[in-house]
């Protein structure tokens, strides 16, 4: 009954999305104040059905309700409860579901905290997202229904793929999916202001919180799905260039691109067009990710079900979507007055440097991603992988890493590059101790690395300077220049924690690709081996059991300079169900590195084990660097004047101090 | 600085930027693709020894042969032709006779495939899709083990009631 429930509403929810699409719009255009009223109810009754739909789901799948085809197919009841909630996104439709949920929540949240949007513009807001959802309630009902039920249940369901029953794993879809989604408002936000024809500097501190949220759970989705990846897969990296992270990570790039670039239309009311370009591609490639990933049409570690129906289906809402803004955008783009001027060397150049080194990028990923496609219509199969990517995406990034601690420091309109160096003298110096100390301590590994990690060191030195320099500190008494940092808005000090976080990242990804160390060999029970400082001893290799597996661990007593540090068991497990088996790394943190081990096959004359050691430097700072882009993005999420729905700002700021951003 | 000018630099600069890229990806291609062969192509097409490619197919079934230490060596079929691989290092969990695998390396003189990378799938049931695709071209069946997590609902009952 409760599943019937849960479909119900989600047909109720079509309903209320095609009215929520239909009524608002026409309301807009024929000036009927009643009619564009009914958008903010309609996003609202649309959220608590989809609530109510996917509350229903999650309960067919917490009381393992065996009837339902989708909970057979993708629980079994010996999982522990978090996984048997995963569980429920952990599959198409369920994903799909979440999909939809989520976009109802934006729009709630915009119809809910947006009481400062002009009436009309927020139907025609509201009305597009609606027609999103519409595509989306449709393409679940007729191609991937949750909900379906079984004629003849069976006793126990087929379980979730074990390597998914992992908790950074269990919240990596919700996070990406907000992300993807999130960047939806800011698609509906510009297909609005083309069907008005009016955009200005207000609509660009509507979009960018909007967007802001949409990067931030981006940002976090991603690295939480490269970390699983990490310590789940046994494989000791950290990023695939897979398909499928690239059609999330392409979203990112746009995204990144986005919030740049609107935040040069809300000061200075340049870049308008390519603006709302940037705003109708990033939803774009999320569109494009769905569809890479649910369509099969790309070979990838990440399969979800495959079903050409769905691919169709799916491509059909793409090419409506996409190929209806883009329309739209060369019907209406001349409509869109030209905003500032600027000179090439300014806070605006900069920030257009940013996105055309970010969405060249993100060119040459798309093209990277879907070359084999193009291949294959010509009858040739073949693979991009990562070589591509670092002779195409990476030449790309250098320069973007270079200037990015000077853009801060650069005037609107007219900026002092000079100038800009000399304040940042400080970081160019530590950037070159960075490189000598590297080579110093390491002297192995490409050239291009010491480099690399002084590269790191600049533009985290560089978010440092920037705040140091705004509340003047060497320039008046530490205790006035405290004071003025306090006062600094938070969008300053989140954007200068953000640009700290890529260079953590930068480091990070630098030390870990350039120095890590990798050792594969036998080991029999009591020996010992030597390895990137650590002295490793295989104590024995034993057998247990877990709430819904079977393992074989290896106890690994691990000591540095004598003193044991840890105790490692890196294990293989073989799942009850469904039967399959993986392998848990066993992985010792310490501040300069990972020792990262993993169990390998025993040998076949049963006297030892293949057993893999990798030591990865640095490798957390790429995670710990997109925390901390994350709580940038959030300290500037809450910057009085970027709140949604905030009045005007009525602090003063400390009397000569200009609001940069 | 003119209006016209300024809008000729920034428009130089990102056509500018797209050239270098453009040059970068081609270059790219030129160097980093790596094409992908069954056994059967293997045969046919006579690939040189040396070259970079990745073979995928099915493992025979009783072709795995361990080693001492971390050398594997196997057969990969498309049923139609078969390539000897040999590895060293510790293959994937889902690595399985029967089942399907990817492996990329290049052919030695004795027509050897030397393998650095192997790669299964993270689901057992799935099958890569070049792998399938190549398979069902040459008129090969897949079995039981190579049917996609995709199957519909019905399906899905009939193998949990098996």
């Amino acid at each position: 009954m409760i599943v019937e429930i849960g479909h119900f509403a989600l047909i109720l929810s079509l309903a209320v999305a095609l009215v929520q699409t239909i009524v608002p719009f026409w309301g807009a255009r024929c000036g009927d104040e009643r009619l564009m009223g009914t958008a903010v109810p309609a996003a609202l009754v649309q959220l608590a059905l989809l609530a109510v739909s996917f509350a229903a789901l999650t309960w067919a799948y917490v009381v393992s309700d065996f009837s339902v085809a989708n909970v057979v197919a993708n629980s079994h009841s010996a999982k522990p409860l978090i996984y048997r909630i995963s569980g429920v996104w952990g599959n198409h439709e369920g994903s799909m579901l979440l999909w939809v949920l989520m976009l109802a929540l934006f729009g709630a949240a915009v119809a809910a905290f947006g009481t400062n949007l002009p009436l009309r513009l927020k139907a025609d807001v509201l009305a597009v997202q609606a027609s999103v959802a519409v595509a989306f309630a449709v393409f679940i009902l007729t191609t991937s229904n949750p909900f379906e039920r079984l004629a003849s249940p069976p006793f126990e369901g087929r379980g979730l793929n074990p390597i998914l029953q992992d908790p950074a794993l269990a919240f990596h879809p919700p996070f990406l999916y907000a992300g993807y989604v999130g960047l939806s408002i800011a698609f509906s936000f510009a297909v609005a202001a083309l069907v008005q024809g009016r955009t200005d500097a207000a609509w660009a501190r509507w979009v960018r919180p909007w967007t802001l949220a949409a990067w931030m759970c981006l940002t976090l989705g991603i690295s939480m799905g490269s970390w699983w990846a990490y310590y789940e897969l046994g494989w000791g990296g950290w990023w695939f260039w897979d398909p499928v992270e690239n059609a999330s990570f392409m979203p990112w790039l746009a995204a990144t691109a986005l919030l740049h670039s609107a935040i040069v239309m809300e000061k200075r009311e340049a870049l308008k067009v390519w603006t709302i370009l940037l705003a109708i591609l990033a939803f774009s490639l999320s569109l494009m990710g769905a569809f890479l990933v649910r369509s099969g049409v790309l070979s990838s570690v990440h399969a979800f079900a495959v079903d050409p129906a769905r691919g169709v289906f799916i491509l059909g809402i793409l090419v409506l979507f996409v190929g209806g803004s883009l329309s739209l955008f060369a019907w209406r783009m001349s409509a869109l007055r030209q905003g500032g001027l600027f000179a090439p060397i300014s806070r605006e150049g900069s920030l257009v440097l940013n996105n055309v080194l970010l969405s060249v990028a993100c060119g040459t990923v798309l093209f990277g991603t879907l070359y084999p496609l193009l291949a294959e219509a010509f009858g040739y199969k073949l693979s991009v992988g990562a070589p591509y990517y670092n002779m195409t995406f990476v030449p790309l990034m250098l320069p973007l890493l270079m200037a990015l601690p000077l853009g801060p420091f650069l005037a609107w309109k007219r900026g002092d590059l000079h100038g800009a160096t000399q304040r940042l003298m400080v970081a160019g110096l530590l950037a070159l101790v960075a490189a000598v100390a590297t080579v110093a301590v390491v002297h192995r590994g490409p050239w291009l690395a010491p480099f690399a990690i002084a590269l790191g060191v600049w533009v985290m030195a560089g978010a440092v300077l920037e705040i140091a320099w705004r509340a003047r500190f060497g320039e008046v008494a530490i205790a006035i220049a405290a004071r003025r940092l306090t006062g600094l808005p938070r969008s300053m000090m989140g954007t200068a924690v953000a640009h700290f976080g890529v260079g953590m990242m930068v480091v990070g990804i630098a030390a870990t690709s350039a120095y890590r160390a990798e050792h594969m060999l036998i080991m029999k029970p009591g020996e010992t081996v030597a390895f990137s400082g650590y002295e490793l001893k295989l104590a024995g290799v034993s057998a247990r059991r877990g709430p819904n597996y079977n393992e074989q661990f290896g106890s690994f007593e691990v000591t540095r300079d004598g003193k044991q540090v840890a105790l490692l068991e890196p294990s293989k497990r073989m799942y009850v169900a469904p039967r399959q088996a993986t392998s848990e790394a066993g992985i010792h943190v310490a501040w300069h590195g990972d020792l990262y081990t993993v169990l390998g096959d025993a040998q076949p004359d049963g006297t030892g084990h293949a057993i893999r050691l990798y030591y990865n430097p640095l490798v957390r700072l790429i995670w710990l660097g997109a925390v901390v882009m994350f709580v940038g993005g959030g300290l500037s999420l809450t910057d009085r004047r970027l709140r949604v729905g905030a009045p005007r700002r009525s602090r003063r700021l400390p009397a000569d101090l200009v609001p940069a951003e | 600085m003119t209006r016209k000018q300024r809008r000729a630099i920034l428009i130089g600069g990102s056509v500018g930027t797209l050239a270098i890229a453009s040059l970068l990806v081609l270059f790219a291609l030129r160097d980093t693709i790596v094409f992908f062969h069954t056994p059967s192509d293997v045969a046919e097409k006579k690939i040189a020894a040396g070259q970079r490619f990745r073979l995928g197919g099915l493992v025979a079934e009783g072709s795995v042969k361990r080693g001492q230490g971390t050398r594997v060596e196997f057969a990969v079929t498309d049923t139609i032709g078969t390539v000897r691989v040999s590895y060293q290092g510790v293959l994937p969990d889902l690595f399985r006779e029967g089942q399907g695998v990817v492996a990329e390396g290049q052919l030695d003189a004795a027509g050897l495939f030397r393998a650095d990378t192997v790669l299964a799938k993270h689901d057992e049931t799935y099958m890569p899709p070049e792998v399938a695709k190549s398979l069902k071209e040459k008129g090969v069946k897949l079995g039981a083990g190579a049917k996609h997590p995709g199957a519909t609902a019905g399906e899905a009952g009939k193998a949990v009631r098996q």
